[in-house]
């Protein structure tokens, strides 16, 4: 297993909030969390009313994590607690956007900050059952989380009257088998029910009827992972940590040409040009900064003119792009945009679920005409094309993959439309010294 | 606003509109004659909101909506006719169209196309897309059902239809995203009931018909709605005829009894009219083998042949037994042939289910208007299934059942010897009994009493069975030939005095089972249940037919076997049936008849023994009504000609002309209108008819008690045969699930 330092350098602008146990020694075990604060948000919690745990972490300016940024505490207040129908917290560990690591070491190092705020997330809306819903990539996490999960119910954290409060509640773990849609929260349903991982018509919302056709909440790792640190320092003060309306720190996961890469937890709104520049070093080699993919693969491409912006949700939405998942990836110079746009557009082709026209044949047309258009074959109308098939994707599909694959193709078409040009011209890539360069 | 509760008003397109609540609004649009395009959405079946062809937008909605998925609401206000939506339904069609070949000038489908159609109506003819198309060849699920991937647009409506409408749950889905397929269920072949909804639902030339791929255009085609002639649950199907060929069977404009149902037999199952084995000329038998003869030798062979036994040994010699698949017109005219005519009443039929005794209890019991239709069993909040095996010797019944339950959860309950697929899959309570123990039941049910070995379960099943129906609110009891004779009678009295409305159906096996019993091919019944032995009924025949009918009951089938066989019946005239065979008769029994003359399809076993074998039409190639197990009349249409074959109607006329009655039928429908006249119960509009409707009838009368419950016994028919015309069907026998055991589950 990696040690935590090998892949996390640190920086002294870090604010630790929920890594703050990443590199103890042995931090999975709950002996170790219980000497860190372990469990004491759950045993506050038990003595709040569940609406009481709700408003603490609306108040708290929790946004998910996972990429949309819905208010945390709003989704739990959605679920209809009279329903008598069961109820289910699921967490999505299913990370899958591309440039994005922050729920691996969050389950890796720390598997019982999230169990806890599970089961917090449980207490506030009602349910008695959990479970952690993993790609299929992520087996190793699997033997970290259920030995976790074990460990909690042989210490009376999980299980029959938790801590003598009366309240039960269960967690198991469940597999994915490799596909990027099961990270969509319905496709996940759809797998976790041992069904093929395709989305589902929404409305209904799983809030209303989710697993098994029951009230449920989907959360992301990072998310539920910030619930225990609300409960204990208070909504008011995490909220504080961060922007108006974007509370608390961030896991962010900076990659690409940078000299310090890897998983920093920053304070909501952190400027962009100081995590390039004071958190991740700077550009590798003294190259020049020609682009930054600020939140997973899915989000809006920002060119170089664009990075004085705080990170958090709404400042990025302001300048037509996404906070997305916090995988931050820095592209320099010496990158050709048509390639980067291609192999985009290749992994959204490989992991379209096939379930809607235009995200089925729309990434598959695209990754083909930017294969050809890269190799020397383009013509003149191909950018065109590419840019009214994007559109004819956007706001088209079932869920928000078919999105996921115009945004960033929009974007490079619209802010390196001179690259394009420029293959044209030449008839081959100006980037590459040696043929084509296929993946 | 007090309407609200009622209705939802919206506006679509400026055109405001009232929808019951809870309507979707591509069916509201509908009902404003706004057409919004679909592939996936198939009313009746689940949403998946996958085309995206129906996009359309709200007012108030920052995106474009699936107008198969909203619900509509009131004030909603919708736009079909914009730029926008303009826009997303040609981007659609041209991302539909990137993979999708056009070799529609060799497809099955092209011409009625619905990716054509929309193509034509919306846009995108022209392509931007310059990549290589993927390709992939076409596979063979079955020898009926053909799968070509390239042209599949995934609107995955083979899957739900198999799944929601058949309950056989064969394909899937494999792979992702582009390289998306359709797969069935083993190994990449079908192993299911064969029934071809997959094909007649697929909106392109994807899934296409063993038995018509490749062989028209649908242009060259005639149509001609007609009634199945396989089961007796009466099926409308569309026959596809060119050149005098059957290519195809659907039912086209989803009219009927049966919307767009059909099984294996009526959608692949007609071709048996096509086979090389059909007789094409009259055979007259000389010496010991039979030889070819004119229709003219033929018949007057037959005329002299009969009248010389009718001379010699007088009407109580000779005896005719009609068919179960014979229009009502040609049953009605063998009865009164056989009576009117040659003078006796030794006429009867295979019966496959007890019409009779139902006819007669629901008239004792003055409820003669509790008879259920194919709709009512749809309709149903409950349904009570005695015996039989729906799923295969009436695909359309379980069809109905299967719908009633998933559609508006109706209750289905169970008693059976078998654990039939409806009782494993549908049924909320099944009885299991031992084999023929299924009348005791009732006798439980309706008198109480202990029967602890009885049922599984014990009396106390059967306890909680009267229990749970005593709650039911409106019940179809249908039975199978497990109940007959006293037993119809016991279960009618017992059905009709459970609390709630109760309507009953009786399951005969064949297109007309239930018209032979209607229009009298029985010994002591006259057409419309009317007792022989009532001299008024007699005499109101006898004055509409101008004949004197002879009052004794004639012999029942079994009895006119024995009569042979005891050297006492010396001619025998057998139209549409195969006695040797259903009856397990020994040669040497019919070899005992002085004459035997048989009008048939194909050389059967007893046609092999005629004197004189008679090549008849098919329903294919005549015109007529039918009755179905429910008692709804259909019209038979005449699609094509059969080179040296006559119908039954024509034999039975020219029979008689030439042993001197003075008949004046000029056509089938001639004989209609005197049974429209003289039918009890069959008063039926003759315009509904023509115009392809199914009309009910509620036939009233005491026909006599049956005499031998041996006279009714299904013939127990699976998926994949149909008495004798099965065994001349290629389709049919094509089929690896053919070689199952009867009652297999798929």
């Amino acid at each position: 297993m990696p040690d935590y330092q090998s892949y996390a350098q640190g920086s002294p602008l870090e604010v630790k909030v929920i890594s703050k146990r990443f590199g103890l020694p042995n931090s999975a075990s709950i002996d170790v969390f219980l000497a860190h604060e372990g469990y004491q948000a759950l045993v506050k919690a038990l003595k709040m009313t569940p609406e009481e745990v709700i408003n603490e972490v609306k108040n708290s300016g929790l946004r998910g994590r996972g990429g949309a940024g819905f208010n945390t505490g709003m989704k739990w207040s959605f679920v209809p607690r009279q329903s008598p129908k069961p109820k289910y917290v699921v967490c999505n560990a299913d990370e899958s956007e591309p440039a994005t690591c922050k729920d691996r070491p969050l389950m890796e190092y720390d598997p019982h900050q999230l169990i806890e705020g599970i089961i917090i997330a449980g207490y506030a809306i009602g349910s008695h059952q959990g479970y952690i819903y993993i790609r299929g990539e992520y087996r190793y996490l699997m033997e970290i989380l259920d030995r976790a999960i074990a460990e909690a119910y042989q210490r009376g954290y999980l299980g029959k009257n938790i801590l003598g409060s009366g309240f039960d509640f269960d967690l198991a773990t469940h597999t994915g088998a490799g596909a990027y849609e099961c990270g969509e929260e319905t496709a996940l349903l759809n797998s976790l029910e041992g069904l093929r991982g395709y989305p589902r018509v929404k409305p209904p919302f799983p809030a209303v009827v989710g697993l098994y056709g029951c009230p449920t909440v989907v959360n992301n790792v990072e998310t539920l992972s910030n619930v225990p640190a609300i409960l204990l320092m208070g909504a008011e003060a995490y909220a504080k940590l961060g922007t108006p309306k974007n509370g608390g720190t961030r896991l962010f996961c900076l990659s690409g040409h940078i000299n310090r890469p890897g998983v920093y937890e920053l304070p909501m709104g952190f400027p962009l040009r100081r995590m390039i520049e004071e958190v991740g070093g700077g550009l590798r080699g003294g190259k020049k900064l020609k682009a930054v993919i600020p939140g997973g693969s899915s989000c809006p491409v920002l060119s170089a003119d664009q990075i004085d912006v705080p990170m958090d949700f709404d400042s990025l939405a302001k300048i037509g792009s996404m906070l997305g998942s916090g995988g931050v990836v820095v592209i320099d110079e010496d990158t050709c945009m048509v390639k980067l746009a291609w192999r985009i557009m290749k992994f959204y082709a490989h992991e379209s679920c096939g379930w809607c026209i235009p995200c089925r044949e729309g990434t598959a047309w695209l990754q083909a005409l930017l294969a050809r258009f890269h190799s020397g074959g383009g013509l003149p109308q191909d950018p065109d094309t590419a840019l009214d098939a994007s559109y004819n994707m956007l706001g088209k599909t079932l869920c928000p993959l078919g999105d996921a694959a115009a945004l960033p193709m929009i974007s490079i078409l619209k802010k390196f439309h001179h690259e394009f040009e420029e293959h044209l011209k030449l008839g081959k890539c100006p980037f590459e010294k040696n043929g084509t360069g296929a993946f | 606003m007090a309407e609200t509760r009622s209705s939802v008003s919206l506006t679509i397109d400026g055109k405001t509109v009232h929808v019951p609540p809870g309507t979707l609004l591509i069916e509201a649009a509908k009902q404003a004659g706004i057409e919004v395009p679909s592939f996936c959405y198939y009313p009746g079946l689940s949403l998946q909101g996958a085309c995206r062809m129906c996009l359309v937008s709200i007012e108030k909605m920052p995106k474009m909506q699936t107008a198969c998925t909203t619900v509509v609401t009131n004030g909603m206000v919708v736009r079909t006719d914009t730029d926008e939506v303009k826009n997303a339904r040609k981007a659609m069609l041209e991302f539909v169209l990137t993979n999708h070949p056009l070799d529609c000038p060799v497809c099955d489908k092209g011409g009625e196309c619905e990716l054509q159609d929309m193509v034509f109506r919306y846009g995108a003819a022209e392509t931007r897309f310059l990549e290589p198309k993927l390709h992939e060849e076409e596979r063979k699920f079955s020898s009926l059902v053909y799968y070509d991937r390239p042209r599949c647009i995934l609107c995955y409506r083979c899957i739900r239809v198999c799944d929601e409408g058949m309950d056989v749950n064969a394909y899937g889905i494999g792979f992702r995203g582009v390289h998306s397929e359709i797969i069935p269920n083993r190994d990449g072949r079908l192993e299911c009931e064969e029934c071809g909804a997959c094909i007649d639902i697929c909106p392109v030339g994807a899934l296409t018909s063993g038995t018509y791929r490749y062989k028209t255009r649908p242009w060259e085609l005639t149509y001609t709605g007609t009634i199945c002639n396989h089961c007796g649950d009466g099926c409308k199907t569309t026959l596809s005829v060119r050149n005098n060929q059957i290519i195809r069977a659907n039912n086209r404009d989803h009219s009927g009894v049966n919307g767009e149902f059909l099984c294996v037999k009526g959608r692949f199952g007609w071709d048996f009219v096509h086979h090389d084995q059909r007789l094409a000329s009259p055979l007259i038998r000389q010496n010991a083998s039979q030889h070819p003869a004119t229709w003219e030798q033929a018949l007057e062979m037959t005329a002299e042949r009969l009248q010389a036994i009718l001379t010699e040994r007088g009407p109580n010699a000779v005896a005719v037994i009609g068919s179960n698949r014979t229009t009502n017109e040609e049953s009605y005219l063998l009865q009164r042939f056989a009576r009117a005519v040659l003078g006796t009443n030794h006429i009867d039929h295979h019966r496959t289910a007890d019409f009779s005794s139902l006819v007669r209890a629901l008239t004792e019991a003055g409820a003669a208007d509790r008879y259920a239709t194919m709709e009512d069993i749809f309709r149903a909040s409950s349904i009570l299934l005695i015996g039989n095996d729906p799923t295969h010797q009436h695909p359309l019944v379980a069809y109905q059942i299967r719908q009633a339950v998933r559609q508006h959860s109706a209750s289905l309950y169970v008693i059976n010897s078998a654990a039939i697929k409806l009782a494993l899959r549908q049924a909320k309570l099944f009885l299991k009994v031992p084999p023929r123990r299924e009348v005791d039941v009732i006798r439980v049910l309706a008198g109480g009493g202990e029967a602890p070995d009885l049922a599984e379960g014990g009396s106390q099943a059967i306890t909680a069975l009267r229990d749970r129906l005593r709650q039911e609110t409106d019940t179809v009891i249908i039975f199978g030939d497990e109940i007959r004779g006293g037993g119809v009678a016991e279960l009618v009295r017992w059905g009709l005095s459970l609390p709630g409305r109760t309507r009953f159906v009786a399951l005969g096996d064949y297109a007309n089972s239930r018209g032979a019993a209607d229009m009298g091919l029985l010994p002591a019944t006259l057409p419309g249940y009317q007792p022989l032995a009532d001299a008024a009924a007699r005499s109101r025949y006898e004055s509409a037919w101008g004949a004197s009918i002879p009052a004794e009951p004639g012999k029942d089938l079994r009895s006119i076997l024995s009569a042979i066989d005891a050297g006492s019946l010396k001619a025998l005239l057998v139209f549409g049936s195969n006695p040797l065979k259903t009856f397990r008769l020994d040669q040497s029994v019919l070899s005992k008849l002085s004459f035997l003359m048989v009008a048939e399809l194909f050389p059967t076993e007893t046609a092999a023994m005629a004197d004189v074998v008679l090549p008849a039409a098919s329903f294919a190639e005549k015109s007529g009504t039918v009755t179905n197990t429910c008692g709804q009349v259909q019209a038979l249409k005449k699609t094509m000609r059969r080179a040296g074959t006559r119908s039954d109607f024509e034999i039975i006329c020219a029979l008689a002309r030439l042993m001197g009655a003075n008949w004046r039928y000029r056509s089938a429908e001639d004989v209609l209108r005197e049974i429209i006249a003289h039918v009890p119960g069959y008063a039926v509009p003759l315009p509904s008819l023509l115009v392809g409707r199914a009309v009910a009838t509620q036939p009233r009368g005491l026909p006599p008690l049956l005499e031998d419950s041996n006279l009714v016994f299904s013939s127990r028919d699976s998926l994949f045969t149909s008495g004798t015309v099965s065994r001349y069907s290629w389709a049919l026998n094509s089929v690896d699930e053919a070689k199952r055991p009867y009652g297999h589950i798929f």
